[in-house]
């Protein structure tokens, strides 16, 4: 789950992290509060996921109320990239002398964290990895090991930063390794990590993607819920619980795993046809999942076939066919459904839809078959 | 041969219960014909459960049954601790195949494994797990798409494309030596470069099959491998061709990964190192099968 700027910055601020004094704003008139609060001049931010908001007017300087009213009333509602900025984080504009980049994510490469540093942060620091690695200074972290201040000076030495920086960037980077590791992390990133002409040291930006899988430890991860992009097939999907990502094509798709599920998109694509979606049921799918995924594949008006591609492992393909003839029951299935069942239960699966079979519910032996069969249903070539 | 499994595994089943999905696995395991000689769990030391002696620790069950090798399907909050209970007890092979795992969880396991216990090999999480045809499946595995005989092992990233790589060689009469299936997970206990190199040394595997998909480097990393290391013919499959792009945050990634990770990158790196490059897994299957004949 990735967190908006304002909740990866308070997420930091819980392990101690310096961020801007400022607080979020939905409307003008907040916005007007809390620069106030701030203190002027202040920064206007959207709140959005997704990089360049800058470049597209997303960010402005405000020194008094009226640029406030401005820049607030411009920018909420903006559409950066797909992405309509609903709120704005305002916060006390600092003065900036350098600029630095940190972060921490796993390489899996190297099976460790990975902690990345360096002197020249800012928009362009991919650049920088490109034209100038050298500039980027590394730390390969054993998670048995944790970090200790000690390896974080001798870092922020090799990653030559301003040396009235350096005291105050390690013990940051060890709070962001606390943050990234205590707070369930795939990536804690600060860019950029400024030195203000005073000399002190903090975070003017924060990405965060938390680790979905640990939010069993983390109820106050519920108040992060909600995503910045309309997509009401999306929304559908997650109160079901699926894995379900939209995209443009005609061919519903619903695949046990997520290998699978790539696969049977490959095999479509390759078939001529185009998919409407990826999902993926997952392992151990029963009736109430398949028929629930069926539902929201349906509710797709863009669908014209249903692929359901399964193999069954810890997935019983009998427990999918009951699945299927439950949706079948319970809402009508706008579009003829393609069967292909493998694998674990696969005889039974098959012999519980026989009965069932017809012009609207067909079932092909193979996943090369079923794929040009959907995509042929689907109006493509075959 | 079959590389890190044999007719001579035995097999314990930790966080046993009759209402758990270990035991459930385990009996279609053992109804393979797999030899699953225990179970463990902290409440039910001394019971039988479905014939299957049930000890305390891990510890106790090898000491008691020799027990060689460990299958974990544990839930997530409980799964790492049970790597390392394991590892700790000195069980030279772990399968883990929970999904779901906290990815600090799992990265703390692997390397206290590499540090405190590198006598255990762990496969996982997240995966399907292993099977060598006729011989022993740990896991979940449908065991009847599986073919004894060889000449060919798999390695796969994809739990079910490993289940579709199994079905598409056995269709065909082309069998099986082993199939590991290593999981999707940030960090896998066992590579794909630990079974190329197992099943380089395994002189009854003639030809690998491997299945990749999209994300990481380690289809590339592979590829270096295969293109100094595997004198065997190679075929594989990456997934994810038509993947919708990712939706990353931040740059971290990109710095890390550069252009690596796609699944036209990982194919390209792979048919550089001589590798076979199929583009879907019936195609893959079908490359599979003019390799093996012509095998001398």
């Amino acid at each position: 789950m990735d967190l908006f700027e304002y909740q990866g910055k308070q997420y930091f601020a819980r392990f101690g992290i310096p961020i801007s004094k400022g607080g979020v704003a939905d409307t003008v008139d907040q916005a007007l509060a809390q620069a106030e609060e701030s203190g002027y001049p202040v920064v206007v931010k959207a709140q959005v996921k997704v990089g360049g908001r800058g470049k597209a007017g997303g960010v402005k300087l405000a020194n008094d109320a009226d640029e406030v009213r401005l820049h607030a009333g411009n920018i909420l509602g903006l559409d950066i990239k797909g992405h309509v900025v609903k709120r704005l984080w305002v916060e006390h504009a600092s003065d900036i002398a350098k600029e630095y980049y940190a972060s921490f994510t796993l390489d899996r490469s190297a099976k460790q964290h990975l902690g990345m540093l360096s002197a020249e942060g800012g928009v362009e620091i991919e650049e920088v990895a490109v034209t100038n690695p050298d500039a980027i200074a590394l730390i390969h972290i054993d998670p048995v090991d944790g970090l200790t201040l000690e390896a974080a000076t001798d870092w922020v030495n090799r990653a030559n930063l301003d040396e009235e920086a350096r005291g105050q960037a390690a013990e940051l980077l060890v709070k962001l390794y606390t943050c990234y590791t205590e707070g369930d992390c795939d990536l804690a990133e600060i860019n950029p990590l400024i030195l203000t002409p005073e000399g002190k040291v903090h975070a003017l930006d924060a990405k965060v993607t938390l680790d979905d899988n640990a939010a069993y430890r983390h109820p106050e991860w519920e108040e992060f819920a909600g995503s910045d992009v309309e997509d009401e097939r999306e929304t559908r999907a997650k109160e079901r619980g699926l894995n379900y990502i939209g995209l443009d094509g005609s061919v519903g798709i619903i695949a046990n795993g997520a290998g699978l599920a790539m696969s049977t998109l490959d095999v479509v694509n390759q078939c001529g046809g185009s998919a409407a979606n990826f999902l993926d049921i997952g392992g151990g799918a029963n009736a109430d999942v398949m028929a629930a995924a069926l539902e929201v594949i349906n509710s797709d008006p863009a669908v014209k076939s249903i692929f359901v591609n399964i193999f069954g492992g810890i997935t019983r393909v009998d427990e999918v066919a009951k699945g299927v003839l439950e949706a079948l029951e319970r809402v009508e299935i706008n579009s003829p459904i393609v069967l292909r069942l493998d694998g674990t239960n696969a005889v039974a699966g098959r012999e519980i839809l026989a009965a069932h079979l017809s012009d609207r519910l067909v079932a092909e032996p193979t996943m090369l078959e079923a794929a040009r069969r959907a995509v042929a249903l689907a109006g493509g070539q075959s | 041969m079959s590389i890190f499994v044999d007719e001579n595994t035995k097999v314990l089943v930790q966080g046993i219960s009759p209402t758990s999905q270990g035991l459930y696995h385990g009996l279609r395991n053992r109804a393979y014909g797999t030899q699953v000689v225990a179970g463990t769990n902290p409440n039910r030391g001394g019971e039988v459960i479905e014939g299957i002696p049930v000890y305390a620790t891990v510890a106790e069950a090898v000491e008691a049954t020799g027990a060689n090798a460990s299958f974990i399907s544990v839930p997530p909050k409980f799964a790492a601790a049970a790597i390392v209970e394991a590892a700790a007890a000195g069980v030279p092979f772990v399968v883990c195949i929970t999904e779901g795992i906290p990815a600090i969880d799992e990265a703390l396991a692997y390397n206290r494994l590499v540090r405190d216990f590198p006598g255990t090999r762990l496969l996982g999480p997240n995966c399907p797990g292993i099977i060598s045809p006729g011989k022993c499946n740990i896991g979940i595995t449908s065991g009847d798409i599986a073919m004894a005989g060889g000449p060919v092992g798999i390695v796969s990233r994809s739990g079910t494309l490993t289940y579709q790589a199994l079905h598409e060689l056995s269709q065909q009469g082309v069998g099986q030596t082993t199939c590991v299936g290593i999981g999707g997970d940030p960090v896998p206990g066992t590579s794909f470069i630990d079974c190329l190199a197992a099943f380089e040394a395994d002189p009854d595997t003639r030809a690998i099959m491997m299945i990749g998909e999209i994300g990481g480097s380690a289809e590339e990393e592979a590829a270096e491998f295969i293109a100094t290391s595997v004198t065997k013919p190679v075929v594989s499959y990456v997934a994810g061709v038509t993947a919708p792009p990712g939706r990353k945050m931040g740059h971290a990634g990109a710095i890390i990964s550069g252009s690596k990770g796609t699944a036209q990158a990982k194919m390209d790196a792979l048919a550089e190192a001589g590798v076979t490059v199929a583009l879907n897994p019936t195609a893959a299957g079908e490359a599979m099968v003019d390799i093996v004949k012509n095998l001398a």
